[in-house]
């Protein structure tokens, strides 16, 4: 049984009395110690969907509005809010993009890893800065123990996400969600933080989901992939088999427009269009009015998913067929 | 060689720091751009790339007088822009244009768009009827792949993308001879950015205008520029032809950048360079060759004495003790 299983997950922003669909019908599975990564550009549902995953979206203007969540066998959306607080933190952690903004600034970090640590553990306090210490060990920061005493100002971006991950794995989770962890982070920097949580995770067994819009991060990090355009995931592979052969034109239209670091071209081959806003209603696919493929049947009818082999789904009226 | 359009010689800007609580000690200088010294020809773009805080915005923002630099000299067609009064500078600000980052914070949100591009016009006095600035706007509104129509519209109705399409014809309807853009791509989602990239390079084309292209992002600075030139800790590590010193980096920091980013391709897995520690902080950068923390090549010279910029061909040079040293690079997988 996979660890993490999303069904059918639909998501809607409540405004002005009206609900606006912000992801539709996503599902994915992810097994212990894989890595799923989910890739796409602003406003595409790939943080609200980990965000509910969370269980962040309570008191939001945001709602789950359908599918299941079923996380180590039990269902999620159902469970009383208590229960998921004790699972939060624990079982499953989460680590955010900005770390100045996820830490505490009037607290020092030691405190603020002890008290993840007691919040889940019966452990008293001097046991836990113990622990504290050794976490900050194992997210390799230098002089763990003095660093405990450091405020978040005092510390560098790279240094706070690093704080941030030994907060996240403080208590062993299961599952890791990673939204744009290295995005505020300079390439160097991000090169070093992903190898630590690849590190962790080869260490720990631990599953993780990595949320990014850089399919450079994506394509090094992850097992598997899943794309999201306009709140649904337009295709999903092994990370092999989408960046060999891409089968939605939105997929291989992002791929094409990254400007390569390792060769030259004249004019980069850039999707049309702009990205839809959350409010705009696009009747059939939703990225029929950028597609280069698009035909009549795309403005009117939802594609339906096609399955190739090695999982590979994609939900698009005319797919690409692989190379032969 | 003709003479270039714009020289740059040792240029510093250095922020004194206040105290920060009354009658504390004084904050040592920042020295955010330190020794900075480079040419750009007409009609060429020179990438300026390196990570956050390397002081390549400073640079920009010391170009167009939007800080006041310490020393140096910036010699525009031979005159120095930094030692200009305002006011003898201000109509060359016509000529040295600006494109900044964030396109929602460099529009004013209560102007119409034809109001944003018209102020411009006014104050460089480039139209003398309002028809004339008109076909002119709409004129510039088309360059940028823009509907003329659009020009009674507030900022708020547009896009990131198409903000900074307005943002660019607000520097282009000056006809600059220098535009300096500020990491004008990195606030766009990615589909957005290709299409800005082609329309800034397309116009760069058309216009020959010259353009200093400032970015982190190493494909980006691939894509756009002529020539390139590689920031650290205040000082340019290493310049040269785009070219040259995408194949062939001679400088570590130059080579750490480039196997640092990460590519779209799962056979790289595993495969990344390790960097050592983290970017020192230019307000107490480390003696010497101030990379040397991190270098895996650093030898006890590079501790103490600040390596020379040393040509290596033509127009390839690159600051470093160890250049001839160094392992030849191996071939780009």
């Amino acid at each position: 049984m996979a660890l993490l299983e999303v069904r059918n997950l639909c998501i809607a922003v409540g405004s002005g009395g009206a609900l606006l669909p912000v992801v539709e019908d996503v599902s994915f599975t992810v097994e212990a110690g894989r890595t799923l990564g989910i890739v796409g550009e602003s406003g595409c549902g790939k943080s609200l969907t980990s965000l509910a995953i969370m269980g962040l979206l309570e008191g939001s203007q945001v709602r789950i509005t359908g599918g299941e969540i079923r996380f180590a066998g039990r269902e999620l959306t159902k469970l009383p809010a208590a229960e998921r607080r004790a699972i939060m933190g624990d079982q499953m952690a989460m680590i955010f993009q900005e770390p100045m903004t996820s830490l505490n600034p009037v607290y020092r970090i030691g405190d603020q890893i002890v008290e993840v640590l007691r919040q889940h553990r019966s452990m008293s306090r001097r046991d836990a800065l113990v622990r504290a210490a050794e976490l900050l060990a194992l997210v390799r920061i230098p002089g763990p123990a003095e660093r405990l005493k450091s405020y978040p100002h005092q510390l560098s971006g790279g240094m706070r996400q690093r704080v941030m991950i030994a907060m996240a794995i403080a208590c062993d989770p299961s599952l890791l969600i990673a939204d744009e962890p290295t995005t505020a982070l300079d390439v160097t920097v991000q090169a070093q933080i992903l190898d630590l949580l690849a590190d962790l995770q080869a260490r720990t067994g631990m599953a993780v989901v990595l949320i990014s819009h850089d399919l450079g991060v994506i394509a090094e990090t992850c097992q598997t992939i899943a794309v999201m355009y306009r709140g649904r995931i337009v295709e999903s592979a092994s990370a092999a088999g989408l960046f060999a052969a891409p089968r939605h034109p939105y997929t291989s239209g992002l791929m094409a427009s990254i400007p390569d670091a390792d060769a030259d071209c004249e004019t980069l081959p850039a999707i049309a269009g702009r990205v839809p806003r959350i409010d705009e209603r696009i009747g059939g696919c939703a990225f029929h009015p950028r597609c280069p493929r698009a035909a009549s049947r795309c403005a009117i009818e939802p594609p339906a998913t096609a399955t190739y082999p090695e999982d590979h789904v994609v939900l698009c009226h005319f797919p690409e067929e692989a190379a032969p | 060689m003709t003479a270039p359009l714009l020289a740059v010689r040792n240029l510093k800007t250095h922020f004194r720091a206040g105290r920060s609580w009354p009658f504390g000690p004084r904050a040592a200088t920042l020295k955010a751009v330190d020794g900075v010294s480079f040419e750009i020809q007409a009609g060429e773009v020179l990438g300026l790339v390196g990570e956050s805080g390397c002081g390549k915005s400073t640079v920009g923002r010391t170009l167009t007088r939007l800080e006041p630099s310490t020393s140096g000299e910036a010699l525009l067609e031979g005159q120095d822009i930094l030692q200009l009064s305002q006011a003898a500078f201000r109509p060359l600000r016509g000529q040295i244009q600006m494109i900044f980052q964030d396109p929602f914070a460099s529009l004013n949100p209560r102007l119409t768009i034809e109001q944003t591009l018209a102020e411009p016009l006014r104050i460089h006095r480039l139209a003398t009827t309002a028809k004339e600035a008109r076909a002119r706007i709409a004129e510039i509104l088309t360059l940028v792949g823009l509907d003329p129509k659009v020009m009674t519209r507030h900022p708020h109705q547009f896009s990131g993308g198409q903000r900074q399409r307005i943002a660019i014809a607000r520097v282009m309807i000056l006809s600059p001879r220098l535009v300096i853009a500020d990491e004008p791509v990195s606030a766009l989602d990615v589909s957005i950015q290709a299409q800005v990239l082609n329309l800034i390079k397309e116009i760069q084309r058309k216009s020959s205008v010259a353009m200093l292209f400032i970015s982190h992002d190493l494909g980006v600075v691939r894509h756009i520029s002529d020539r390139v030139a590689v920031m650290y800790l205040g000082r340019i590590v290493e310049t040269g032809p785009k070219a040259e010193v995408f194949a062939r980096p001679s400088h570590p920091y130059t080579r750490l950048l480039l196997e640092s980013t990460p590519r779209p391709d799962p056979a790289r897995a595993g495969r990344r360079a390790k960097a050592l520690g983290e970017p020192a902080s230019a307000a107490a950068p480390p003696p010497g060759c101030s990379f040397h923390p991190r270098c895996p090549f650093a030898t006890e010279r590079c501790r103490i004495e600040a390596p020379a910029y040393a040509a290596l061909s033509d127009n390839h040079g690159s600051a470093c003790h160890n250049i001839a040293a160094l392992p030849g690079k191996q071939a780009n997988e």
